[in-house]
C-alpha cells in the first residue's frame, strides 16, 4: 500500500470479482442473517425477492475479503521491489451503504473502490484519513451495492 | 407472540438484546474467511497495529449485530428487507471473551408514500461491551409490512 501522501482523490482500485453460489449464500445466512429468503429456495420464491438471494452483509464482506487479498498482493510486490509498505487500518466505519439490487444465485459481482477524500488525522500525526466509495456491479452491469468507508493510512515518514 | 408489524414500532422505544459471548475462535474464523488482516488473526501481530491487540473485524461486529437483530425481533416481524445502512461507526475494538449486548432505539417511523402496504422504521443500534462501553453504532431503516394498509 502507498503512503497517505502518495494517494490522490480519484484514484480507482479494481478490487476483484466473486460468483455467489447457493451453498455459500445459505451458509452465510445460517450464521448471520437467517431470514428465509436467504436460506430456502421455496420460501424465497414466495417472497418479494422472488428467488434465493444473498444477505446484503454477505455482499459487503466479500468486498472486504477481495480488498484484503488485493492489498496483500500489492504489498508483496512492493516488498519484492525493495519498497516500503505503508500500514493501513483499522477502518473507522462506513456510511451510505445501499443495497441497490438483490444478488441472486450465480451472479458475479465485480467490485471497485475510488478515493473521494483525504485529510490528515487531527489526533494521530503519523496517519491520514482516506475515504473511498466502493461499488459492486453484477454481470448485467447493474450496481448491487455501494458504500463510503473511511480508514487510517500511514503517512510518509519525514526524512532526517 | 403475535408477529410484529410496522405499527408496533414506536418512536423512541428502547430495547436490549443479548448478551452474546464472542469467542477468540469465532473472531479468528470470521477473519480467516472474510477479513484476513493480522490484527484480526494473531495476537502478536495485532499488538503491533493501531488496534493494540487482537480484535474482531468490524464487519464481524456488523454480522453479529445482524444476527442479534434477526433473533431479537426481525424474524418475528413482517420485514421486507432494508435498503441499506445509513452509518456504522467502529468506536472501540471488540476483544475476545466479550459478552456483547445490543441496545436499539427507534429514531423515526413513517408510512411509505409509494407502497400503502409498507412502512419504514429507522433505528439506531449500539453494541455494548461488558462495562456498557459502546463498541459500535449502526443506523439503518427497515421496510416492514403494515397490519392495515394505509391510504
Amino acid at each position: 500500500m502507498k503512503y497517505f501522501e502518495d494517494v490522490q482523490v480519484g484514484d480507482v482500485f479494481p478490487v476483484g470479482g466473486h460468483t455467489f453460489t447457493a451453498d455459500e449464500i445459505k451458509a452465510f445466512a445460517g450464521r448471520f442473517d437467517p431470514q428465509t429468503f436467504h436460506l430456502d429456495e421455496a420460501a424465497a420464491a414466495q417472497s418479494h425477492f422472488g428467488a434465493l438471494c444473498a444477505s446484503g452483509w454477505h455482499t459487503a464482506v466479500i468486498w472486504m475479503r477481495l480488498m484484503v487479498d488485493r492489498r496483500r498482493a500489492l504489498a508483496e510486490a512492493a516488498r519484492a521491489r525493495g519498497e516500503p509498505v505503508a500500514a493501513m487500518g483499522p477502518a473507522l466505519g462506513f456510511r451510505d451503504l445501499k443495497w441497490l439490487k438483490p444478488v441472486y444465485v450465480g451472479d458475479t459481482i465485480d467490485y471497485q473502490s475510488e478515493v473521494i477524500a483525504l485529510r490528515p488525522s487531527g489526533s494521530r500525526p503519523r496517519t491520514g484519513l482516506m475515504s473511498f466509495v466502493s461499488t459492486g456491479v453484477n454481470q448485467n452491469g447493474e450496481p448491487v451495492i455501494s458504500f463510503v468507508s473511511t480508514t487510517l493510512v500511514e503517512r510518509r515518514p519525514e526524512q532526517p | 407472540m403475535p408477529k410484529l408489524h410496522w405499527e408496533d414500532f414506536e418512536l423512541g422505544a428502547v430495547a436490549i438484546y443479548g448478551p452474546r459471548l464472542v469467542t477468540r475462535e469465532e473472531i479468528v474464523a470470521f477473519a480467516a474467511e472474510f477479513d484476513p488482516q493480522p490484527m484480526h488473526l494473531d495476537e502478536a501481530a495485532a499488538s503491533a497495529t493501531l488496534l493494540g491487540g487482537l480484535g474482531a473485524s468490524g464487519w464481524h461486529t456488523c454480522c453479529l449485530t445482524m444476527r442479534m437483530i434477526a433473533d431479537g425481533f426481525l424474524l418475528n416481524s413482517s420485514s421486507m428487507g432494508s435498503p441499506g445502512i445509513e452509518e456504522v461507526r467502529w468506536l472501540a475494538p471488540l476483544r475476545p471473551g466479550t459478552r456483547i449486548r445490543l441496545r436499539s432505539t427507534v429514531l423515526d417511523v413513517r408510512a411509505s408514500k409509494s407502497r400503502p402496504e409498507m412502512g419504514l422504521a429507522k433505528m439506531n443500534f449500539e453494541v455494548l461491551d461488558d462495562s456498557d462501553a459502546i463498541i459500535m453504532t449502526l443506523v439503518t431503516t427497515f421496510m416492514l409490512g403494515r397490519r392495515e394498509a394505509g391510504p
